[in-house]
């Protein structure tokens, strides 16, 4: 439609608000929800007759049983059947007293206000329980919902059947309602629904509605059946209360302004109609069972062509269908199938029955009839507004449009109408709707097939799927165990995973700008202080630990010497980074093996997944250790200086302590794990101490460098460091798709080695084709630029849209130390790109950049030898 | 929530302490070096996506740690059997009666209504 912009801001908002669509808040919902896991022998899904009758012979054995309801209180049907009585008492008292039974029982829960709401693998049930809503003023400690996942040995289903309307011109009006609802409000409300009532019926049920409501003193203008020949007992029932009975004829309109006030009667297939006042008018056209959680179960429904119902067929889980959802009628047959359902899932479960249960139950009539699909009038021929889906406003002529319109599968039609879809699930609108498509397609019904039934069964709050998972319980926090003395000494934090690290220590009167270069010169003119803990760490002990390694990562590990340490880069078996960190040899048969921070939980199931299932011969144990030390690097020309008073045991010169070497001794007198090594390009220590130790052991560092003018730093100035010596990092200058040799780091393959992880990927021929995306430096032309993460690169910025991009930055800050801006990117062919001039084009200018190599301080790397 | 059989701990747990692996039964060659750019495409990039049973990598990541292979019915989401790793793939024609009859699906609704 015309025109295009006017779709976000007129037509759609306009389409969406005609269709009632609402708006969700944007508040927190002030409510808190509980979560609860439960096991049993025997869950029970309803507690009416059918779902009561279980309960009592499975709990009657020992089993431990849960039965729930989605109604304040148990009897389903029996809130209404006033006509029904089991073992001498009336049905809705025996449901009561049969409930309180189960309660006093211990090996028995009942759940009122419960919904089973979703039916899952292995007889996993979602229950939905409402705590506090209905009560007035509810104790603040108890939740507004609580979610139940049930894990049951044995399911019964006894989820009853739900009535269906009748499909019939403007049978949408207040007023008009199903007869078991009027019932309901009648005999368990003691509220007439009207006092003039019409009824439209295809079924008997609806008679005793009309009996109950004329007992009670309510007219009945007449009751309208579109059968030639109701049930005997029902019908000779009415005649004797005085009731007329039109048999054979339809309710083929309303009207009423507000409210119904009138029904045209006709006889079916014509003639004049007669028009009769009413301000109610009930209708039924029959029980459709509530197979719903039968089919979430993946239970296979089958179409029993009789009584013109879906019924449970096939099942695919352990469970049993009981009652009026099994497609049971009669009472007392509802009574003992449901009995000896419970005996038999109790059995199942291991439990036996000591004695056999018997409950004798009697009603007045037993139902028959039922009709799905159009009534009179509403027919093929007609265009009137004959409702099948209520909330989605669907209609029986909109079924035979999208019959029309070219859609054949039920499926397709249920997302063209929207029939049955949302919250309904085909509780109403199913088999009506199904009834329809079939007459309109020439197809029985069963050949039509039947749309899926989806959880939930009815809605289910986010607050309870949610549950406790919200604000600070979203997701674990990961603190080192220095982060209070950081946070006390200004640090602020950011979020890596699920760590939070110090980004930058802030002092009176600093941006983070200034923070951080001012951190960045104190490092490289005196030294810092930087919390390193969240590096990923694996103890790989075992004889075969060097073996394992050289298997692990490209370098070879044969030539470490105990107490030194080697940078270290593993693949993955396609040839690509997968991760890279220092291991120090402390033992010919003990590793100390470094991650990067992210990357520490899937290294370590990366090597477990190579030990365990392709060299599982090799004797060597892996041990996560990455919490176990507290891990604090000390970097800079006075590193040295600010340790030595603390360091017992391990002579720190640089001749018998080099760099890229580890030592066991002790610091501030508790067991350390010393490395030389440096992430900075200064002369660096890493002091790994048990994590209990980690405060005391900054603060005594803390003391010994701050009277030297050192200070601590935080990840911000150490990616900047990083990059000023061009180390790479790992998921940040590499994406997935970088080979050694792209991020030159060929240096630590190694050429000799007959077979690592990795090995046959790196000869793959894309992988050694030129014009590979390879890591260098970038410089701009302007040193005052910084260039943003990510920016694209060209050749050409005069070319036209859209251009060839040949790589974007990876890396890019402002080097105080260099007094310029410096960048790391990738770049097809770059290490053959040397001094020539890129593009950076950014919305609004264009960036000039040369190409470098990655070293930009420090180029010799003398700092880190001294 | 499915439950899984973990064969080192020989009991079920929820499958919340599991992580799925892949296909199983795949070996990394010995002779890495050697195979064919067609070979070590096959072995390390084209997989098969069944439908229906299929030998898969399990670990029990957050219990005993353990890798583990299942049998599993990708249509019914069931578990046929759970072994150990380097065991062989276990005999199809014992597993096949124990899967549960056909279970209705979507396709199977379609397929009706055809
Ligand atoms: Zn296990």
């Amino acid at each position: 439609m015309w025109p295009k912009q006017a779709w976000k801001h007129v037509y759609e908002p306009q389409i969406r608000a005609a269709a009632g669509l609402g708006v969700s808040p944007t508040e927190d919902d002030t409510d808190h929800y509980s979560s609860r896991y439960a096991h049993c022998d025997v869950l029970v899904i309803g507690a009416g007759l059918a779902g009561l009758s279980a309960a009592l012979a499975a709990a009657k054995t020992g089993a431990r049983v849960i039965i729930c309801d989605e109604q304040p209180e148990v009897g389903g049907a029996l809130h209404y059947d006033k006509s029904v009585t089991i073992d001498g008492l009336d049905g809705f008292t025996w449901a009561q007293a049969t409930a309180a039974n189960l309660k006093q029982m211990k090996n028995v829960k009942v759940l009122p206000r419960t919904t089973a709401f979703g039916y899952y693998a292995q007889n996993f049930v979602g229950l939905n329980e409402r705590v506090t809503e209905h009560l007035a003023k509810p104790d603040k400690k108890l939740p507004r919902e609580r979610l139940w996942q049930v894990r049951a040995k044995r399911v019964i289903i006894a989820t009853g059947a739900i009535e269906r309307h009748m499909v019939f011109a403007n049978n949408d009006r207040p007023g008009i309602m199903l007869a078991s609802a009027a019932r309901t409000f009648l005999n368990h409300f003691g509220v007439a629904v009207g006092k003039k009532i019409g009824v439209y019926t295809a079924n008997d049920s609806a008679y005793e509605a009309a009996f109950d409501l004329k007992r009670a003193g309510v007219t009945i203008a007449a009751i309208v059946d579109s059968r030639e020949k109701p049930g005997e007992g029902v019908l000779a029932e009415a005649r004797s209360l005085g009731i007329e009975v039109l048999t054979g004829h339809g309710v083929v309109t309303t009207s009423g302004n507000l409210r119904v006030s009138s029904m045209s009667v006709a006889r079916n297939g014509g003639g004049a109609a007669r028009k009769i006042a009413i301000d109610a008018l009930l209708m039924s056209a029959g029980w459709t069972p509530s197979v719903h959680m039968f089919s979430q179960s993946r239970g296979k429904v089958a179409y029993d062509n009789e009584t013109q119902r879906f019924l449970p067929g096939t099942y695919a889980q352990d469970c049993l269908s009981v009652g009026a959802c099994n497609g049971t009628n009669d009472l007392q047959a509802t009574i003992e199938e449901s009995l000896a359902a419970g005996e038999l899932m109790a059995q199942a479960s291991g439990y036996s029955a000591s004695q056999k249960l018997e409950l004798q139950g009697s009603n007045a009539f037993s139902w028959s009839g039922g009709m799905a699909g159009a009534a009179e009038g509403a027919g093929p021929d007609t265009t009137v507004k004959a409702f099948i889906d209520f909330q989605n406003d669907v209609c029986a002529k909109d079924i035979r449009l999208a019959v029309r319109e070219g859609m054949h599968s039920i499926e397709h039609i249920k997302r063209f109408t929207t029939n049955g879809m949302a919250t309904d699930q085909g509780k109403l609108s199913n088999i009506h709707g199904l009834a329809i498509a079939a007459e309109t397609l020439g197809r029985e019904i069963p050949k039509v097939g039947l749309t899926t039934f989806r959880a939930p069964y009815t809605p289910v709050t986010f607050g309870t799927l949610i549950n406790h998972a919200r604000g600070e319980l979203f997701d674990p926090t990961r603190k080192t165990p220095t982060h209070a003395l950081e946070e006390a000494q200004g640090a602020v934090f950011e979020d890596v995973g699920q760590w939070k690290r110090a980004w930058y220590y802030a002092r009176a009167g600093e941006d983070m700008h200034q923070a951080v270069n001012r951190e960045c010169k104190t490092v490289r003119d005196v030294a810092g202080m930087f919390d390193a803990s969240t590096l990923g760490k694996i103890e790989v002990v075992g004889p075969d630990a060097a073996q394992f390694l050289n298997l692990i990562y490209t370098n070879s590990w044969d030539t470490l010497k105990p107490g030194r340490c080697r940078y270290g880069i593993m693949l993955r078996e396609d040839g690509f980074v997968y991760d890279d960190g220092v291991v120090g040899r402390l033992a010919e048969d003990r590793f100390h093996v470094t991650t990067t921070t992210g990357g520490a939980a899937r290294v370590m199931n990366h090597m477990e997944d190579y030990l365990q299932t392709e060299f599982p011969h090799l004797n060597v144990w892996l041990t996560s250790a990455t919490e176990q030390w507290a891990v604090i690097a000390v970097q800079g020309p006075k590193a040295r200086e600010i340790i030595a008073p603390l360091v017992e045991g391990i002579d720190l010169s640089n001749e018998a302590f080099p760099h890229m070497s580890v030592r066991e001794g002790k610091i501030c007198g508790v067991p350390t794990r010393l490395f030389r090594m440096s992430f900075t390009g200064e002369l660096g220590f890493e002091v790994n101490v048990p994590a209990d130790f980690g405060p005391a052991v900054w603060e005594a560092i803390r003391a010994q460098a701050e009277p030297l003018g050192a200070c601590a730093y935080g990840t911000e100035t150490m990616h900047v460091l990083r990059a000023e010596k061009g180390y790479i990092i790992v998921g940040q200058d590499t994406d997935g798709t970088v080979t050694p040799d792209d991020a030159s780091l060929g240096w630590a393959v190694g050429k000799k080695k007959p077979d690592f992880v990795g090995i046959r990927g790196l000869r793959r021929p894309d992988l050694v084709a030129d014009g590979r995306k390879q890591l260098v430096g970038l410089l701009t032309k302007d040193p005052k630029v910084v260039l943003e993460e990510g920016a694209q690169i060209v050749a050409d910025p005069n070319q036209t849209l859209p251009m060839t991009m040949i790589g974007h930055v990876t890396s890019a800050y402002w080097s105080e130390n260099c007094g310029r801006s410096i960048a790391l990117a990738l770049v097809a062919g770059g290490k053959a790109r040397i001094g020539e001039t890129l593009y950076v084009p950014m919305p609004d200018k264009t960036i000039a950049v040369e190409v470098s190599d990655m070293v930009f301080f420090d180029k010799e790397g003398g700092r880190l030898h001294v | 929530m499915l439950l899984i059989y973990c064969p080192y701990c020989e009991e079920e747990r929820s499958e919340l302490e599991f992580r799925q692996g892949g296909d199983a039964h795949i070996a990394r060659p010995t002779n890495m070096t050697e195979m064919s750019d067609e070979d070590f495409e096959a072995f390390f990039f084209l997989r098969d996506n069944v439908k229906g049973l299929t030998f898969e990598r399990w670990r029990h990541l957050n219990g005993c740690g353990r890798f583990f292979n299942a049998a599993r019915d990708t249509v019914s989401d069931k578990f046929l059997t759970t072994y150990k790793a380097g065991l062989p793939r276990p005999d199809v024609s014992t597993l096949r009666p124990a899967a549960s009859a056909p279970v209705e699906t979507y396709e199977a609704t379609e397929s009706d209504a055809k």
